[in-house]
């Protein structure tokens, strides 16, 4: 499935900053984490997730750190802040409104009769 | 599932794979090498997972690189969220690449200097030679020492300059010195004020010994030396606009509190200032040498159009209307500051071109540029040597005579190999050549000046 790029980079911010509310992680592993959550249908381009995460840092959300990874490799860790924490809960809130209000909606289509919700190559 | 190729040595490969994405990633402005380390760790983590699930070294590499994204959008995020690292900076201290304690020691160094250099100059205060007042002759005939040799030592310690250049740089200095202040001056006499002002362009030509060392005898030496020259003279002005801005504050606030701040401003922050910036505006220079683009080529391109334009359209209006030039005493040195210009001019476009290029417009532009500054000077000097008779032969106007022979000579053979260049007849390195084999000559005309006009007229 192709999710336009909007959509992806609207919904970045809450998913980096609630997979480090998860614990600290770095650049690949979070990616990883994107993938696994979203059964690899969410693909970024990988190179894509370093600017946002300098952006959130930048913003104080979250604190960068250098250190070593398993194999002795230089690598930057991540950290969610106090203000990391707060922003999340302000994402949760906005996104939960905007879920439930989808919801209603997708909910009211699908009733019996307006099947308007799948795709038109399925009525054959 | 095939297995994975193990050929030896390809680890090696692979590393050399990394290696040249890196130099690509390197090379993007808005990525900076701290980025390049995280992006890396993250392609070495995919590379990894991709070996696992089966692939060979080659095909996770590609196949990684390719999820990484296209250089150019990585690039453009990185500039968005940075934006700042469009501009280059020149941080004022240690940057964090390059050898460190270097470039601190050169800063340390260099400040060190500019306050040797600032005290140096309150130095004959101390024997009750007063800076504006009826001694400042003294301090314009030795403005260049306070300086100079500093800069010069700089330059030396920077270039590790072997003793024996350093000991001959000294003794020019110091019989430069000897002489400016031996000769009897008559005071206010003109070849006071000619001793002055040439002696720093002399000894200009020690500065640049010293800058280019052992390079000196190459022309490429010389030509860093006239880039050097160049950009100092920018720098040294845009220093020379804020020490003015300070100077204002400074008198308008303690102004402000019923205090007059002149004297501290005239006796210590203006001639301080004025010797301390110098050597602060050197070390600018060398600091942001390959971090900002030079100024002088640019200005140069900016001006050389107009100057081409002003000079023809003089020229135009002096043979349309008839009008000779009207010889006032003061044309000749007129004249010489037009060749100074249209010499700078000629010689900060040779400084920034590329001489394996074939001659554009630009070249053009020059060329009507040196012949009609050469035509306007031909006029002024039939013009001069008409009268020269009833204005009789002063030092003044002998010294400009001189430099105006020193600087025609060199345009109109300049004039001549670019003709030959755009015709396809001569390398445009010739021409090249020709200016920085020249840059003695000025030095040394500038040094008869200091040398024999005091006692050719009788130190009037």
């Amino acid at each position: 499935m192709d999710i336009p790029k909007d959509l992806v980079a609207a919904g970045a911010t809450p998913l980096v900053l609630a997979i480090l509310a998860e614990g600290d992680s770095y650049g690949y592993a979070i990616l990883k984490r994107v993938g696994e959550l979203s059964g690899g249908e969410l693909q970024w381009t990988d190179g894509m997730l370093y600017p946002v995460l300098h952006r959130l840092e930048r913003q104080g959300h979250i604190k960068g750190k250098w250190g070593a990874s398993d194999t002795g490799r230089k690598r930057k860790y991540y950290r969610l802040t106090a203000r990391g924490r707060d922003q999340l809960a302000e994402q949760y809130q906005q996104w939960q409104t905007v879920d439930s209000a989808l919801r209603n909606i997708w909910l009211a289509l699908s009733r019996p009769g307006r099947a308007a919700l799948s795709p038109r190559s399925a009525h054959g | 599932m095939a297995e994975p190729a193990r050929g030896v040595g390809s680890s090696e490969s692979l590393e050399g794979q990394i290696e040249q994405w890196r130099s690509y990633l390197r090379r993007r402005q808005a990525i900076r090498p701290v980025d390049v380390e995280e992006l890396e760790d993250h392609l070495r983590g995919e590379i990894a997972t991709l070996r696992r699930a089966g692939l060979s070294e080659n095909e996770a590499f590609l196949v990684a690189v390719k999820r990484m994204g296209a250089l150019d959008a990585i690039s453009g995020e990185f500039a968005r969220e940075h934006s700042e690292r469009l501009w280059k900076q020149l941080v004022i201290g240690p940057p964090d690449t390059a050898q460190p304690s270097e470039a601190r020691n050169e800063t340390i160094v260099a400040f060190a200097l500019a306050v040797v250099a600032a005290l140096a100059v309150k130095v004959p205060a101390l024997f009750g030679l007063e800076w504006g007042g009826k001694d400042m002759p003294f301090y314009l005939r030795n403005f260049s020492f306070f300086v100079l040799p500093l800069l010069t030592g700089y330059f030396g310690w920077k270039r590790r300059l072997t003793g024996r250049i350093r000991i001959g740089l000294g003794l020019g200095f110091a019989a430069a010195a000897l002489l400016a202040n031996v000769y009897p001056f008559a005071p206010g006499g003109d070849t006071e004020r000619l001793t002055a002002l040439h002696l720093p362009i002399a000894l200009w030509l020690l500065v640049g010994l010293a800058y280019a060392g052992e390079r000196w005898r190459r022309s490429a030496g010389r030509m860093d030396f006239v880039r050097f020259s160049g950009e100092l003279f920018i720098y040294y002005a845009l220093i020379a606009l804020g020490g003015g801005v300070l100077v204002g504050f400074t008198m308008g606030m303690f102004w402000a509190i019923g205090i007059n701040a002149e004297f501290v401003v005239g006796s210590w922050l203006v001639p301080c200032g004025i010797v301390g910036a110098v050597i602060v505006g050197s070390w600018l220079v060398e600091a942001k040498q390959s971090v900002i683009e030079n100024m002088a080529p640019v200005l140069t391109r900016l001006f050389t159009p107009l100057f081409a334009l002003t000079l023809l359209s003089f020229l135009g209006t002096m043979l349309w209307t008839g009008h000779g030039i009207d010889i006032q005493r003061n044309a000749l040195i007129a004249f010489d500051l037009l060749l100074v210009l249209v010499l700078g001019l000629l010689l900060y476009s040779i400084s920034a071109r590329d001489s394996q290029a074939s001659p554009d417009a630009f070249d053009l532009l020059l060329v009507l540029l040196l012949i009609s500054a050469l035509v306007a000077d031909a006029f002024a000097l039939l013009a001069i040597g008409a009268r020269i008779s009833e204005f009789g032969f002063t030092p003044n106007r002998v010294a400009g005579l001189g430099e105006n022979v020193v600087l025609l000579g060199n345009l109109l053979w300049s004039a001549l190999l670019y003709v030959r260049f755009l015709r396809g007849r001569g390398p445009f390195a010739s021409l090249e050549r020709w200016q920085t084999a020249y840059l003695p000559v000025y030095s040394i005309w500038a040094a008869i000046v200091v040398v024999a006009f005091p006692p050719l007229f009788g130190f009037k």
